[in-house]
Formats: C-alpha cells, sequence, structure tokens
C-alpha cells in the first residue's frame, strides 16, 4: 500500500508571482522602488533548481532611501499611541491569516521546506507573532513606562524561517514603536515581498516597515549605516561575529540570534518511542536547518543500542520528496553550497571515524537533496560533534550519569537550545538549570511560541526574541540623558568651587599601607611589583595601588569561575551577604568618605552623600536578590514556561572613574545579587574607594571569589578581560574608544556586552539603580514542561 | 533479549501469520513502559498531517478500509431484522455500479466480520453461511465486563458453540486500576483457553483507563496472555477509539513481536465515522507497525455508519459529485 503522490496545488502562488513579472523591486517608503543599483540576482526553487523570481540587489543608494524612509517615519509611528499601532498589527495579523495558503505555497517553493511545515507551523506562528505583539504594543505604555523606542531597527535574517524570522524581528520592534529596514536572505526573499505587499494592504504608514534584498553586502550597508539605532541579526555565528565588530563603539543596540549544536538528551527512564519522534521533530524537522536543532543525541548507555535501533527503523519510515507533496517529511535544502557543506562534512564524520547510516531508499536526483543521516561511534571532539552542520545530519553519543550528560551538554561553544527526556520529573529539573542554553525543553523539542523569548547563551548570541524580555530588545530607558547629564556637570562645578579645607599636617607620618590586588577572597599581590601611584587632586601623593596586568585578571578570571556556585547560594543568602556589605560599609563611613574626598577632592558633604548612596544601593539589590523572579509564560502547550532569570556566569566589570565608590557598588552589587561572580576594575583615578572595599569584603562573609578587584590601567585591562573566552559577559563605563574596544574584542566568545561612554548620574537611583541593571547581569532560560498523565 | 535473536524471531513469525499463544507473565515488563502523554498526543496530531492519499490512491486505500471493517450493531433493540440486513450489507459493502466504475468487481470486497451480541450469533452465522465471511460476538459481559466469572467463560464457550470464530471480550477494568497485572493476565488467559480455536480480540475499555500508562500495561498484559487482536473500546465508554490511544496501543504491539515474536493485530472501535478517520487509522498502522497491519489478519477497524461514508467518498470519486448518505443505505 503507497502513498502515492499528494501535491498541493502551486496555481496561486505562480499566478502572484506572474502578477509581478517574476521581477520584484524594493520596498521603501510604501511602495515599489526601482533599485538604483540596476542590478538584479536570481531565486532558484531548490527542489527543481528552477528559477522562479529575480529580486533586486540593493546598493548604497538603495540602504540610504530605505533608512531615511524608516527615519522620516519614526517620529510618527513612534508618536502614536500604543492602541494604535496594536490596531495595525492586529491587521498584519488577520493579514497574514487570510493569505496564508500563497505564503505558505510560496514559502515552500523558495526555500524547499515542506508544505506541511510552512501550512501548519511557520505561517500559523507568524500570524500568532503578530497578535502577541499586538498586544504588547496595547499594553507597552504601562508596562514598559520609563522604556522609549530605540529608533530605526536594521533587521537581517535567514533562509531557514524565511517568513517566522520576519514576523520574529518585525512584530516586537513595530510594536515597540520602531521603524524598520528589513534585509530578508538572499537565498529566499520572496515572502518577505510578499508580506511588504500585505503590510501596504493592510494601511501600514510609509516607511514603517522598508524591505530591501540582496547578499551579504547588502547586510554590512546597513550594519555599517550611521542613521541606524539598532541591529537584529539572526544567522550563523560567523557572521554574527563580523556585525559585532563592524557595530563596536558606534552605539547600536545589538541582538544576535546564532548557531549551536544543541543537545537532546535521553535518560534510561525516557519513553523512547516518543524519544525517536522527538529526535524526528529535532534534527530532521526543516530538513536540520534550524539554528536549535537537536543534532547532538546524548543517550544513557543502558538504552543507547535500543533506541539506535528504533530510530534507524523509524528513519526508513521517512519521506523525502518535493516539498509540496502533502505526505512528505523532508524537502529539499535551500540551495547547492549548503548541499555541499553537509556532504563535506559528512564525508569528515566518516573519515574521522565515526559509523554512519542512512536508510535503504533514496532521495529524488533531480534538485537538491539530502537523506537523514545518523552518525554512530562519535567522540566527543569529532569535528561533526563539534560544527554546526545545518543539515539531516544527527551524531549520537552515550553517557553514563546525569552529571556526564550535562558535561556533554555543555561542551561546544554555543548554547542555544536542549532537550530532555525523561520520566523523573526531579532529574529534569534537576538538569535543566545546569545546561547552558536559552531554551529547554522537557519532553519535547522544537517547540516555540510567541509569549516565550527565544535566544541563546554563549556564542548562541544574546537578546530574546518573543515575551516580554523579547521586548526589552527593542526599547532603551526613557532617560532624560540630557538632565542626567547636566546635573553631573553641574554639581562637578559646585565641588570644585567648594573651598577647600586644608589637611591638617600630623606630627606622625600615617603607616603606610600596601594595596594588593583582591583576588579569590585574599589581598594577592600583583604577578609583577610595579607600583601604580595614586595622587591627589592637589597632586599630593596619597597611596600606590598595584599595576594589574594579563595575569592578574587570568588569575582572577579562575578565581571567579571557581566561585561559581554562588549562582546556587538562595536569594536569601546572597542578600544577607549584601546586607552585611552594607553594614560593615556603613560602620566606615566616615573613613571612607575621608577617602573619597581626597582622591576627587569632591568636598566632605559630596562624598559623605556618596558613602550613604553606596549603603543604600547596596540595600536596594540585598531586596531585590529573593525578588527578582521569572515569569511563567502561557504559551501554547498544555504545560508550564518557565522562563527563568539565571545569572550569566563570570562577568568582568569597569567602573566608572566618577563617583568611584558608588559607581562601583552601583555595578558590582546587582551583578552578584542574581548570582553572578564578577571580576571588577575600579576607577582607575580613584582605586583606593574599591581597594579600601576589600577589608569590608573579607568581613562580610563573601565567599572567596565572588568579588575580585583587580587595580591598574582601566582600559588596558578591560581589553584582557574582552578577550577573555572564560568570561560570559563585559560591562565597561568609560570612554568611547575603550568601549569600541570592548565590544570589538567581545566577538571572540561573542560575550555580552554593556558599554557605556555616557554620563549617568549615579546618584540618581532612577539612573542608578533598578531592573535596568539587573535584566543586563541575567539572562533569561525558558524551560518548556509539557505535562499530562 | 539479544537484538540479533528478536530479529530472527520476528522475520520467522511474520512469514507465518497465525495466532498469539501468549508467554508467561514478566510483570516487570509490563511495569517498566513508560509513556509521556504530552509527547504522544503530539505524535498522534501529525499523523493526520503528515501523510495523506489522493486520488485513486485514496480509492484504494478506502477499499482496503472495507476489508478491514467489523461490521458492528450493538444495539438494545437490535432484533434479527437490522441484523440480517447488516449481514447483507457485510456481504456487498460497496454498491455495484461503484466497484465496476472503480474496476474493482474481481477483488471480492467484504468486510472482515460481522461483529454482534450473542444472541444473535446464529442468526448472522446462517445469514452469513457460505460468504466465508465469520461472525464475531462481544462477550464476558460486554460492555462492563462485571458479571460473574463462570458465566463470562460460559458466555464464550456459548457463542463458539453457536458458530462465532472471533470473540470481542471486555477486560476487568477494575484489575487495571488498581494495577493489578496479574489478575488481568490470568482473566485474559482464561478467555483465551475459553475461546479454544475461536480468534480473541480483548477490549481494553481506554476510555475507562485514567491514563495512558494504564492503557500500554494493560495492552502489555493481555498480549502476554494470548490476545490475538487488541482492541480500543466497547463504543459504550465516553471516549472511544482517539488516535494517542492508537499510538500507544500500536507502539506496544511492535514491543511484544520485539520481545517475544508473536504479532498481534489491533482493532480501533467506536467513534470511528467517517471515511477520513479510517484513513487516518490506516496510515498509524502503516506508520508505526507496517504495511502487515494493513490487512484484516492484524487490523479491524469496529464500526458500521462508517461504511455510508467511505462509500459517499468512493462515489465521490468515481464521478466526481458529492454523494448523499441515503444513496449509501446501511439499513
Amino acid at each position: 500500500m503507497a502513498y502515492g503522490p499528494a501535491p498541493e496545488s502551486d496555481k496561486q502562488a505562480r499566478d502572484w508571482l506572474a502578477k509581478h513579472g517574476a521581477e520584484f523591486e524594493l520596498f521603501a517608503g510604501g511602495s515599489w522602488v526601482k533599485p538604483a543599483s540596476g542590478e538584479w540576482f536570481d531565486v532558484i526553487n531548490p527542489a527543481t533548481t528552477q528559477r522562479i523570481a529575480r529580486v533586486p540587489q540593493a546598493g548604497k543608494a538603495d540602504v540610504d532611501a530605505a533608512v531615511a524612509a524608516a527615519r522620516a517615519a519614526f517620529p510618527g509611528w513612534s508618536g502614536l499611541p500604543g492602541h494604535a499601532r496594536a490596531r495595525y498589527l492586529y491587521a498584519l495579523a488577520r493579514e497574514v491569516q487570510r493569505h496564508a495558503r500563497l505564503l505558505a505555497v510560496l514559502e515552500s517553493m523558495d526555500n524547499g521546506k515542506s508544505i506541511r511545515e510552512t501550512r501548519d507551523l511557520d505561517i500559523p506562528l507568524v500570524a500568532r507573532h503578530f497578535y502577541h505583539h499586538a498586544g504588547w504594543a496595547q499594553l507597552q505604555e504601562s508596562e514598559f513606562a520609563g522604556a522609549q523606542p530605540v529608533g530605526v531597527v536594521g533587521q537581517i535574517i535567514p533562509w531557514n524561517f524565511p517568513l517566522l524570522m520576519v514576523a520574529w524581528k518585525v512584530a516586537p520592534a513595530l510594536a515597540a514603536g520602531n521603524t524598520v529596514v528589513l534585509k530578508p536572505a538572499e537565498f529566499t526573499p520572496l515572502t518577505a515581498l510578499a508580506f511588504a505587499e500585505i503590510v501596504a494592504e493592510a494601511g501600514l504608514p510609509p516607511g514603517v516597515l522598508n524591505v530591501i534584498t540582496g547578499d551579504g553586502r547588502t547586510g554590512a550597508l546597513l550594519v555599517d549605516h550611521p542613521d541606524v539605532d539598532k541591529i537584529a541579526f539572526t544567522g550563523s555565528t560567523e557572521v554574527g561575529r563580523v556585525i559585532r565588530k563592524a557595530t563596536a563603539g558606534s552605539g547600536k543596540k545589538l541582538s544576535l540570534e546564532l548557531g549551536g549544536k544543541s543537545p537532546f538528551i535521553v535518560f534510561d527512564d525516557a519513553d523512547l518511542d516518543s524519544v525517536v519522534e522527538g529526535v524526528v521533530d529535532a534534527i530532521w524537522f526543516n530538513q536540520g536547518q534550524v539554528c536549535c536543532a537537536g543534532s547532538r543525541l546524548l543517550v544513557h548507555e543502558g538504552v543507547a543500542e535500543r533506541l539506535v535501533a528504533k530510530l534507524r527503523a523509524r528513519m526508513e519510515k521517512l519521506r523525502v520528496g518535493p516539498p509540496l507533496d502533502k505526505a512528505i517529511d523532508m524537502g529539499a535544502i535551500v540551495a547547492p553550497v549548503q548541499l555541499e557543506r553537509i556532504r563535506g562534512l559528512v564525508t569528515k564524520g566518516v573519515e574521522e571515524g565515526a559509523t554512519m547510516w542512512q536508510p535503504s531508499w533514496a532521495c529524488p536526483t533531480e534538485g537538491y537533496f539530502y537523506p537523514p543521516t545518523l552518525f554512530t561511534d562519535v567522540s566527543p571532539a569529532a569535528t561533526i560533534a563539534q560544527v554546526e552542520i545545518f543539515g539531516p545530519v544527527l551524531v549520537a553519543m552515550s553517557f553514563r550519569t546525569p552529571k556526564e550528560a550535562v558535561e556533554l551538554a555543555n561542551n561546544t561553544p554555543y548554547g542555544l537550545a536542549a532537550s530532555v527526556w525523561t520520566e523523573n520529573i526531579n532529574l529534569a529539573l534537576d538538569v535543566a538549570p545546569k545546561i547552558k542554553a536559552g531554551v529547554v525543553w522537557i519532553n519535547c523539542t522544537n517547540v516555540f511560541d510567541a509569549a516565550s523569548g527565544f535566544g541563546g547563551y554563549r556564542e548562541s548570541g544574546f537578546g530574546r526574541e518573543g515575551g516580554r524580555e523579547g521586548m526589552w530588545e527593542y526599547l532603551k530607558p526613557k532617560r532624560d540623558a540630557g538632565s542626567g547629564m547636566r546635573d553631573a556637570k553641574r554639581r562637578a562645578k559646585v565641588a570644585r568651587e567648594e573651598k577647600r579645607i586644608p589637611h591638617p599636617a600630623s606630627p606622625i607620618p600615617p603607616i603606610d599601607r600596601t594595596y594588593k590586588m583582591f583576588i579569590g577572597g585574599t589581598q594577592a599581590r600583583p604577578d609583577a611589583p610595579y607600583p601604580r601611584a595614586i595622587v591627589a587632586p592637589d597632586g599630593r601623593r596619597l597611596a600606590e595601588v598595584g599595576e594589574g596586568n594579563r595575569k592578574d585578571i587570568r588569575n582572577a578570571v579562575e578565581a571567579a569561575r571557581a566561585a561559581e556556585g554562588w549562582a546556587h547560594a538562595t536569594g536569601h543568602t546572597r542578600g544577607q551577604i549584601l546586607y552585611y556589605i552594607a553594614e560593615n560599609l556603613a560602620t566606615r563611613t566616615d573613613e571612607f568618605a575621608a577617602r573619597i574626598d581626597a582622591m576627587t577632592g569632591c568636598g566632605p558633604e559630596r562624598a559623605r552623600a556618596e558613602v550613604d548612596a553606596a549603603v543604600s544601593r547596596l540595600f536596594t539589590y540585598a531586596s531585590w536578590a529573593d525578588k527578582y523572579d521569572g515569569q511563567v509564560h502561557p504559551t501554547t502547550i498544555r504545560g508550564v514556561t518557565l522562563a527563568m532569570n539565571e545569572p550569566i556566569g563570570v562577568l568582568g566589570i569597569a567602573a566608572p572613574e566618577e563617583l568611584p565608590l558608588l559607581g562601583f557598588v552601583s555595578l558590582v552589587a546587582p551583578a552578584i545579587a542574581v548570582g553572578n561572580t564578577v571580576v571588577a576594575i575600579p576607577s582607575e583615578a580613584h582605586p583606593l574607594a574599591a581597594t579600601e572595599l576589600y577589608s569590608v569584603l573579607e568581613t562580610s562573609d563573601v565567599p572567596a571569589g565572588v568579588i575580585n578587584i583587580v587595580t591598574g590601567s582601566k582600559d588596558e585591562l578591560s581589553k584582557v578581560l574582552a578577550d577573555h573566552l572564560d568570561v560570559d559577559a563585559m560591562w565597561y563605563f568609560g570612554n568611547q574608544a575603550a568601549a569600541a574596544e570592548v565590544e570589538r574584542a567581545s566577538a571572540g566568545n561573542m560575550k555580552r556586552t554593556w558599554a557605556a561612554w555616557h554620563t549617568r548620574d549615579w546618584l540618581d537611583p532612577r539612573q542608578g539603580e533598578g531592573r535596568e541593571f539587573l535584566r543586563e547581569a541575567t539572562q533569561v532560560k525558558n524551560i518548556w514542561i509539557p505535562y499530562g498523565e | 533479549m539479544e537484538t540479533k535473536q528478536k530479529y530472527e524471531r520476528a522475520l520467522r513469525v511474520s512469514a507465518q501469520p497465525g495466532r498469539n499463544p501468549g508467554v508467561p507473565l514478566d510483570l516487570d515488563w509490563v511495569r517498566a513502559v513508560r509513556v509521556n502523554r504530552s509527547a504522544v498526543e503530539r505524535r498522534a496530531a501529525t499523523i493526520p498531517t503528515r501523510r495523506t492519499v489522493k486520488k485513486e490512491w485514496q480509492a484504494a486505500w478506502l477499499l482496503r478500509a472495507v476489508t478491514c471493517i467489523d461490521l458492528t450493531t450493538l444495539q438494545s433493540d437490535d432484533t434479527p431484522t437490522n441484523v440480517l440486513r447488516l449481514c447483507a450489507k457485510a456481504k456487498q459493502p460497496v454498491r455495484r455500479d461503484l466497484l465496476e466504475a472503480l474496476g474493482a468487481t474481481e477483488l471480492g470486497i467484504v468486510v472482515a466480520a460481522v461483529c454482534v451480541y450473542h444472541r444473535y450469533v446464529p442468526t448472522a452465522v446462517a445469514a452469513l453461511a457460505g460468504s466465508g465471511l465469520p461472525v464475531a460476538a462481544v462477550s464476558t459481559g460486554f460492555p462492563a465486563g462485571l458479571n460473574p466469572f463462570p458465566q463470562r467463560l460460559e458466555e464464550i464457550r456459548a457463542s463458539v458453540e453457536a458458530g462465532a470464530q472471533e470473540i470481542d471480550v471486555v477486560i476487568t477494568r477494575a484489575h487495571a486500576l488498581a494495577g493489578d497485572w496479574e489478575a488481568l493476565y490470568r482473566e485474559v488467559k482464561a478467555f483465551r483457553e475459553a475461546c479454544g480455536d475461536a480468534h480473541l480480540k480483548v477490549i481494553l475499555g481506554t476510555g475507562d483507563l485514567a491514563t495512558l500508562t494504564n492503557v500500554a500495561r494493560a495492552s502489555r498484559a493481555a498480549m502476554m496472555a494470548g490476545a490475538d487482536f487488541i482492541k480500543t473500546s466497547t463504543g459504550k465508554e465516553a471516549v472511544n477509539a482517539t488516535l494517542p490511544v492508537g499510538v500507544v496501543m500500536t507502539r506496544q504491539i511492535r514491543e511484544y513481536l520485539d520481545e517475544t515474536g508473536h504479532a498481534v493485530g489491533f482493532k480501533p472501535a467506536g467513534g470511528i465515522r467517517s471515511a477520513k478517520g479510517a484513513l487516518e487509522w490506516l496510515i498509524l498502522m502503516k506508520e508505526e507497525l507496517g504495511d502487515e497491519w494493513l490487512r484484516a489478519a492484524r487490523f479491524r477497524l469496529g464500526a458500521s455508519a462508517l461504511l455510508t461514508d467511505i462509500e459517499r467518498q468512493l462515489e465521490h470519486f468515481v464521478t466526481g459529485r458529492y454523494s448523499a448518505a441515503h444513496r449509501h443505505p446501511m439499513v
């Protein structure tokens, strides 16, 4: 009994292409515009290798025009009430649903993915995303009070989920009040263009959404454009790295959703037949061209043989064929270049000694098809176990214990997603937080919903798409930066004008003090014994501190990594320790104030105010330590989706120059309140407030390694931290050039950065503390837990 | 068990389809089963979306579905009159003009069996005499299965005596709900012995079993006790044959075959009224078990109204016009 062909008609899609003469223009300022570049390129259906359309290769003038259109539309769009934007987004959702079948067929023709997936997954999720974000537009004024849209957003999306990525990018951006220039992938531009047409039909004001087509050159023009305020990119880690470097120091907000090599962990008490279907959904979904594909199968050794036998039996039943056939499991690979990459890596896997298995049936020979492939006997260090293949290729490895499973899962530069299969809730909920990944699916995989944030840890990028956490990527604090700066300047002026009280001369000299580094809970001698003199504004020599170097940073990072257990301390415990630091600091208020005054010459009153503010700030984060809750997202599964705020890990912090105590405390306290361990570089000119803290920390029960302090050249040490591959995030507060350097260097391991060179009024709690800092100190992990017996 | 041995055994058995002799109860194996409901439901939801059959393939699949139907009437107002009409329909389930148009007159399309209460076994046996069509009797205090145990065994023997070649028994759901798999095993084993040469279909009453894990465990215990078929429902429970239950039961059949080498059949029953629904069950069989489970020897659809809808779809395929139920009367 064979299935026979079950083709979905492509007539409407062909008619639509024909209506455009199978040749498109750019969509900017609300209408189709001829590309100034005068260049076009072909769009190929990978299942037939036939050309189905031509689209423009946007050049510099085209990008400029699109950005200008978005800029012109920004005041009007961002000035609309949330309710008005909600109506537009609601209309877009409805339009997508009305055109659902055309979009599904077009997507399948353009990308090669099966009509089943575009019809049942991609397009419904697109509509869902616009509905969900219509809601955020409606609620923005109340739920994101104090935040404002970023401005003109450049969005660059990949070819694996062309229209779904349009939705993931455009919906939150527009909801928040931004205007957009979108560049779809060169392999798959058609549904984005169809969407542009839909947008026009929905009456979206001209310039709010602009769609320009082109290859990486167009993307680079958009990334480099000076009038773009944010870049949102989904694609390879390689390109993400280039974008990170290109935007360094530009002040552009950045979110990156990059590659992955996600683990799929199977414990011996799992429902193995369901696991098999899970694997199908994990790696043979969309031909394995999924950034969060469960491509590394980690199986408990006791069930490995059985599972592999079941998998092979299942693979025999998979059907690869024409994507528009309604009864196939896998369609075509997007392009020859991708097919070659898959073939090359599979060959490499065989050469490296792994056992390859493919079903007995043959793929169609016309078009770019590749069969489902399973590798066993794979060593964790093998190329195919480390490199993202982005094809229907699964590598299987076995483990002995849950601990080993977690280690194998985490031994990758990536951290996008993970899937955990067990019927033991204790085991599932123990393992999920230990996996370095932005999404963890328990007994399910590749489940998405607009209400839940999606995004990675580590080299899988940063930022989230979907849910409340995703909205923050398109917002910035509505700080009146002008007034903040004015206040700070005024205060500095007053300070300078305050009459200085001369220090009374003492008949006996003070006891000489040696300031070392504070590493691993002890005062450690600097690696190189070169002192750095700290002088008062009047030129008087105040003290000497250690001149930290690379090795001191190395040691501090090691100490911070070793103290990771801090993340597992209860919020209560972390809060108690922060209170204790505050208490011990408060008892030494006079001494700290005198030190600050001596260093900065701010005057005793201002110095005292700074210490008081630092004590208050410590109280703030002691309070937050057990209150920065996650969320339970109402997604579309029967179950719970837990959005947990997790610490990022080892955090590098370069404190601002001004307000040497308060600035330092304002950054270190939120970082440790949520469970990070830190390597902090204090104000370069005025480090003594921080070095005096050593003894406060020592008496406050701060576990060794949670706070490490290295003094010296702030910018040089920041660069070392930003370069360090075992530092998970870097905050830099200082000058623009060094901030740019930090952002550029962070591309090494794609660590998250928070680099700022604008003046901030640290004394003002609205600017100097609160959720903004806690968000920067955490990353959201979404854990999907379906239930039901 | 060694994987190699298992495969050899599976091959040997599939070469000689026959009855399931049962095996000694292995409680550890019954209890070891793990079923994740959400994952099973996800799989079940994609059975109809991952596969479909169209045009002549659909017509062929529908004809095959007809041959797998246990054409059933189990109403309290059954009389010889409607049972006789049912038997007539069983022998000629598809209108002759349609079969001719389909070129299927030579295929000898008949349903798999006629299923009735014990009282009408002689009626059906007489009506079907010479057709080769077996009569199935629901038994053991159907549908609740709570009659005294000796009477339930006696009921089986009486139906066999009256000419029933297949016996559809119901289990004591209390055994499954209490997790007393030993009691369930003993019960089914006794039913099996009472059947003699008649084939035994064991109705689990899945709508009563509360969890999919119970469905899986009951399937295992029933197969070990010698069920030739495992069947979802009586048609009288609030929830009858559902695809998630089908996914669980077919997977247990596969496991049992792997473990013992014995092939067991599957019968969803209750609520299967549409041709599309029947195709979904066939697709499930093909995907989870294989083509051998697309024949009446290993697959039955317990239904009655279903046949009308299948005929309507066949007429549509033949004529291109949508059909009406009254053109394909059951009674």
